[in-house]
C-alpha cells in the first residue's frame, strides 16, 4: 500500500469518529499552543532586553578614569581626572577602533526663554551620534568646525525638546542657557528611549566637546572616552590595545594600578541573553511536558480505538490486509492525529500570541524554528505514543478479531 | 481441470490450557470450480476449524493444503494475506460491514487492500452491487439497513476480487426466514450464473438444501459426502 492509501484509510477512519478524534487531538493542541505561547513571551522579553542593549551599541567600549585616593579614601571610578581628549585621538589611531568620542557631562539647569529643566549636559564629539546610533530628527548633529571653534551650539534629546518647548514649535534656530552661556539649537534628536538601566536616555543637551570643557567645567579633562569598534569581534583585541596605549601615555608601570577602567557591553550583553535564553527553555520544556501528556492522551484513546475496532481489524485481515498494513494504518492515525493537533496548536498558539501582545502589551515574537520543531514534535509523540496500540491491532490473529464480541 | 480446494489429511489441534482439543483429525476433501458445497456438523465438529483453513485465516497443524493446486499449508501470515486478497473472498455471520461508512466503501475495502486504482474500484463495485442487487443503496450505512441488505453488500464485497472461492460461514445466521431464503436464492444464482465456487458453513439443513453437495463433519473427521439431490431453489 503506498503512503497516500494508507493515510488516507487513516484519515477515513478519523472522520468516522469526529468527536473522539477531535477531543484526542486536543490535548496536543494545548500542548503545542502553550509552546508557543511560552516561547513567544520569553523570545520576546529576551529580544527587548537585547534590542535596548543593542541601543547602546554593543560594538561599544567605554573607558573611565580610575579613583582618586584622598586621605585614604578611595573615590570610585571617574573621580580622577586623568583622561584627556589627547588619549581620545591616540586610541582613534588604533586598528580595530571605528570611531572615539571624548564624553563630559554635567548635570546643570537648562532654561530656554521662560521654561528652564535640570538635564544631564554632554559634551561630545561629531562620532558620538554613529557610536551611539543616535540619528538627528531635525536640523543637525554637532560637526567638526563647532569642535574646533568651541561653538556655542547644541542638539536637545526628545524629552528636553518636550519640557523646554512643550508648544511644539522647532527648537532649531532658538536659544538656550546653559550654566549662563546662550547657545543656539542646531538640531534634534530622535527619541532613544529609556536605557537598560531605565535611565531616560533623551534627557540630554548635546554639545560640543571643546565648548563644554572651556565653557562650562573648565577642565581639561573629560569624564570618559567612548569608542566603538568596528566590529564585535574587535572589542577584545582593541580593549587590550588601548589599555596598552593608555598605559603608556599615563606612564604606568607593572605594580601600579591603572588609573583608568575599560568596559564593554558585549559581556553585559551576553549575559542578559543567557539568561533569557535559559528562561526561554524553561518555559518551553514545561509546556513540553504537555505535550507528553497529550501523547499519552493519544495512546490511550488508540488502545480503546484498537479494542473497540477488533472486529473490523479482523475484517480487514481476512479481506486481505497483512499485519503491517494494518500497524501503518494505525499508526498513520496517530500522527494525523497529533500533526494536525500540532497544527491547530500553532494557529492557537499564534492567536494567544497576538492576544497577549494585545492586552498585556508584553512584547513577543514567533520563532519559526519553534513553530517547525512543536508541529515537528508533536508527530514524533504521535509515532511514539501510537506506535504500541498499532502493533497490538497488527498483532491480532484474523480469526480471534472476527470472533471478538 | 485443478481443483479449488484438496485437502489431505488436514490436522489441527488447539492446546486449552493443559489439554488438547482435536479440532481435525485428518480431513480429506477435493472440492472443483464451479462446485457449490455446504459444510454441516454441529458445533466442535471442526467445521469452522476447516472453513478458517481453507480460507488461508490459519495453517493446518498436518496434512496438505493446495488453494488452486499451489500449496497452501506453509504460506507465511502476510502470503496467506495476499492470497485472501486476491483470490478468497468472505461473507460472516455478522456482515462485518464497517461502521459509519457507505456500502459502496465497505465494497471496495479488498480493492483497497489489493492495490486496484480508485476509479476501477468504483467501477467494479458498482457492477458487482448490481449484480447483487443492492446499487441502490450505494450511500447507505450498515445502521441504515435491514440485515439481508447488509448481508447482500458483504456479498457484493466478497466478489470484488473475482474470487476463485466463496467462503460464507454461517451467512444467513442472523437473519429472518424470509432474508435467509434471499441471501441463498442470490448465493445459488451466483453459483449457477456466474460460475463462482462456494464453500457454505451452516448447521441448518434448510440452509445446506441450497447446495450441490453436502459435507458432514462431526469430531474432526467427514462423515458423510454427498451429491445434493433435491436442490431447494
Amino acid at each position: 500500500m503506498t503512503i497516500q492509501a494508507t493515510l488516507r484509510l487513516a484519515l477515513q477512519a478519523l472522520v468516522r469518529n469526529k468527536a473522539r478524534s477531535l477531543l484526542t487531538m486536543l490535548g496536543i493542541v494545548i500542548g503545542v499552543a502553550a509552546v508557543i505561547v511560552t516561547v513567544a513571551i520569553g523570545v520576546g522579553a529576551r529580544v527587548s532586553v537585547q534590542s535596548s542593549i543593542d541601543s547602546l551599541g554593543s560594538n561599544l567600549i567605554v573607558v573611565q578614569p580610575g579613583s582618586v585616593t584622598q586621605s585614604g579614601a578611595r573615590g570610585g571610578f571617574g573621580t580622577a581626572s586623568t583622561l584627556t581628549p589627547a588619549d581620545g585621538l591616540a586610541i582613534a589611531a588604533l586598528p580595530g577602533v571605528a570611531s572615539v568620542s571624548p564624553v563630559v557631562t554635567l548635570r546643570t539647569q537648562v532654561v530656554a526663554g521662560e521654561n528652564n529643566w535640570q538635564t544631564t549636559v554632554s559634551g561630545v564629539a561629531p562620532t558620538y551620534t554613529f557610536i551611539r546610533s543616535w540619528p538627528v530628527a531635525s536640523g543637525r548633529f554637532i560637526d567638526q568646525s563647532d569642535v574646533s571653534s568651541t561653538a556655542k551650539v547644541a542638539v536637545l534629546g526628545a524629552t528636553v525638546v518636550q519640557e523646554l518647548f512643550p508648544n511644539g514649535q522647532s527648537p532649531v534656530g532658538a536659544t538656550v542657557i546653559v550654566k549662563g552661556a546662550p547657545f543656539t539649537v542646531v538640531g534634534t534628536l530622535s527619541p532613544l528611549g529609556q536605557s537598560g538601566m531605565g535611565q531616560d536616555q533623551d534627557d540630554t543637551v548635546l554639545i560640543a566637546y571643546t565648548s563644554a570643557m572651556e565653557r562650562l567645567t573648565g577642565l581639561t579633562t573629560v569624564n570618559s572616552l567612548m569608542i566603538s569598534a568596528a566590529d564585535a569581534k574587535d572589542v577584545a583585541p582593541v580593549q587590550q590595545r588601548l589599555t596598552q596605549v593608555l598605559e603608556q601615555r599615563h606612564r604606568i608601570v607593572a605594580p601600579q594600578p591603572d588609573d583608568f577602567q575599560v568596559r564593554n557591553l558585549q559581556s553585559i550583553a551576553q549575559a542578559a541573553s543567557q539568561t533569557g535564553a535559559v528562561m526561554e527553555f524553561l518555559l518551553a520544556g514545561v509546556a513540553a511536558v504537555s505535550l507528553v501528556v497529550g501523547g499519552i492522551g493519544i495512546m490511550n484513546i488508540m488502545m480503546v480505538s484498537v479494542t473497540e475496532r477488533t472486529r473490523e481489524i479482523g475484517l480487514r485481515m481476512a479481506v486481505g490486509a497483512r499485519a503491517k498494513t494494518i500497524l501503518r494504518q494505525f499508526l498513520a492515525e496517530s500522527i494525523v492525529l497529533s500533526t494536525i493537533g500540532g497544527m491547530a496548536g500553532v494557529v492557537a498558539g499564534t492567536a494567544g500570541t497576538l492576544l497577549v501582545a494585545q492586552f498585556a502589551h508584553w512584547p513577543t515574537a514567533i520563532p519559526l524554528q519553534w513553530i517547525a520543531a512543536s508541529v515537528l514534535f508533536a508527530a514524533l509523540v504521535g509515532i511514539f505514543f501510537g506506535y504500541y496500540p498499532a502493533q497490538k491491532a497488527a498483532r491480532l490473529s484474523p480469526i480471534e478479531a472476527l470472533r471478538f464480541e | 481441470m485443478t481443483p479449488v480446494v484438496e485437502a489431505h489429511a488436514l490436522r489441527k489441534v488447539y492446546a486449552m490450557g493443559a489439554a488438547e482439543v482435536v479440532a481435525l483429525a485428518g480431513v480429506d476433501l477435493t472440492l472443483d470450480a464451479g462446485d457449490f458445497v455446504a459444510i454441516m456438523g454441529p458445533s466442535g465438529s471442526g467445521k469452522s476449524t476447516f472453513m478458517q483453513i481453507v480460507g488461508l485465516l490459519d495453517k493446518p497443524g498436518g496434512g496438505t493444503y493446495l488453494f488452486e493446486g499451489r500449496d497452501a499449508s506453509n504460506l507465511s501470515a502476510d502470503e496467506r494475506a495476499d492470497v485472501r486478497s486476491r483470490r478468497l473472498g468472505f461473507v460472516f455471520q455478522a456482515y462485518n460491514l464497517l461502521p459509519r461508512t457507505s456500502a459502496i466503501e465497505n465494497v471496495e475495502l479488498p480493492m483497497v487492500y489489493a492495490g486496484v486504482p480508485e476509479r476501477r474500484r468504483r467501477s467494479v463495485a458498482i457492477e458487482k452491487m448490481e449484480l447483487v442487487g443492492v446499487a441502490p443503496l450505494r450511500d447507505h450505512h450498515p445502521n441504515q439497513m435491514s440485515g439481508g441488505q447488509q448481508q447482500r453488500v458483504a456479498i457484493a464485497r466478497s466478489l470484488v476480487n473475482e474470487p476463485g472461492l466463496l467462503l460464507a460461514d454461517e451467512p444467513t445466521g442472523a437473519l429472518d426466514t424470509k432474508s435467509s431464503a434471499d441471501v441463498m436464492q442470490l448465493l445459488s444464482r451466483l453459483n449457477q450464473e456466474q460460475g463462482i465456487t462456494i464453500m457454505l458453513v451452516t448447521h441448518e439443513p434448510e440452509i445446506a438444501a441450497y447446495a450441490r453437495r453436502i459435507v458432514t463433519f462431526r469430531d474432526g473427521r467427514i462423515v458423510s459426502d454427498a451429491r445434493n439431490a433435491e436442490r431447494a431453489a
